[in-house]
């Protein structure tokens, strides 16, 4: 009997990643900057996201947003009081989203070219899990979690926390009476994800509102410098 | 999680492959995953009997082969498997670092067959 050994070294993941990377091709060639937002479920991205494009908006900039829920479009609708371009993506059970799902949303976006964005924000399924394996072509993943989740969620979620570029501690208004141990979340984000930048914010107040809107300025004048 | 549709995708994968060698059997599948590959072993292995019943690999073993991460320190110029995935320094010297060399990977690593006309 003979047999052998054929050698194929390939990404099991390969078609997710394929498309990934077209799409980030296609966003680096329109001049958008693509962030992807992931928590769990309740952490604040929706308001964190509100709060984000109405500032955007009203400084002149350019945002739309594609945001992904199991069911129904609530988020969808707070999101475009905004003002910006929100489109929903309704996954019927699917627990992230990919590549796939954020190429068909693009396509045929009413009113929506990526060439007229400065910024387009993706906000993920709720879930600290799945979203880690899926490339969504974006330039920035940021990782959030809030006050009342326990300093040690990233050593809980390592895979994701150190997939992430950046992270944002959100609901810092009520920090105080949760017991917050800021001290030890800003070291185990470090630990699991050396060098990350945080940002520690509150929806509620616009607390840290200034520094993140910052550093997305800052990101796009390094993309396209 | 999501083993099952990875579990798919090898199938289809392997499939496709083994077309370049008509007639053979793919005897074993070997799969590389990393420590951060959020990829729990025990279900790829249940899900591989389920995924290639009737189809053309039916019978083929699943070999899962993991690897820790490995970073690779500036200061010392050495590259270090790290124990598991809470800290992201090197073990030498204690210096965090974000090069990571290994520890992502999910991948078919090779596949073993039986070339044609070879069967009793």
């Amino acid at each position: 009997m003979t047999t052998r050994i054929v050698e194929l070294r390939q990404g099991i993941l390969k078609k997710n990643d394929e498309l990934a990377r077209a799409l980030r091709q296609n966003f680096t060639s329109a001049g958008v900057l693509v962030l992807n937002l992931v928590s769990s479920p309740g952490t604040g991205k929706t308001a964190f996201l509100e709060w984000t494009l109405r500032e955007l908006l009203a400084r002149g900039s350019r945002a739309a947003a594609l945001v992904g829920d199991l069911e129904t479009d609530n988020d969808a609708r707070r999101l475009a009081a905004s003002g910006a371009p929100v489109r929903q993506i309704n996954t019927h059970g699917i627990c992230h989203l990919d590549a796939e799902m954020i190429e068909k949303h693009l396509a045929g976006w009413q009113g929506v070219e990526l060439g007229g964005l400065d910024y387009l924000f993706i906000e993920n399924v709720g879930n600290l899990v799945c979203p880690s394996s899926y490339d969504l072509g974006e330039k920035i993943r940021v990782a959030l979690l809030s006050v009342t989740e326990g300093e040690d969620k990233p050593l809980k979620y390592p895979t994701l926390f150190n997939s992430a570029d950046a992270a944002v501690i959100t609901k810092i208004d009520i920090a105080e009476p949760c017991g917050f141990d800021r001290e030890l979340a800003l070291r185990n984000i470090n630990e699991i994800r050396p060098g990350i930048r945080i940002f520690e914010t509150s929806s509620k107040t616009g607390a840290g509102m200034e520094d993140w809107l910052g550093y997305l300025v800052e990101q796009r004048v390094a993309r396209d410098g | 999680m999501h083993e099952l549709s990875i579990v798919a995708s090898v199938v289809d994968t392997v499939t496709e492959s083994a077309a370049a060698y008509p007639g053979a059997r793919v005897l074993e599948v070997r799969l590389r995953v990393g420590a951060l590959a959020s990829v729990v072993v025990d279900s790829l292995e249940f899900c591989w009997g389920i995924a290639t019943e009737g189809t053309g690999i039916e019978g083929a073993r699943l070999v899962v082969h993991t690897v820790p991460v490995v970073v690779w320190c500036a200061p010392c110029g050495k590259a270090s498997e790290l124990d598991g995935v809470q800290s992201f320094r090197c073990p030498l010297c204690g210096e965090a670092s974000m090069d990571l060399r290994q520890g992502r990977e999910l991948e078919i690593e090779s596949i073993e067959i039986e070339d044609a006309g070879e069967t009793n």
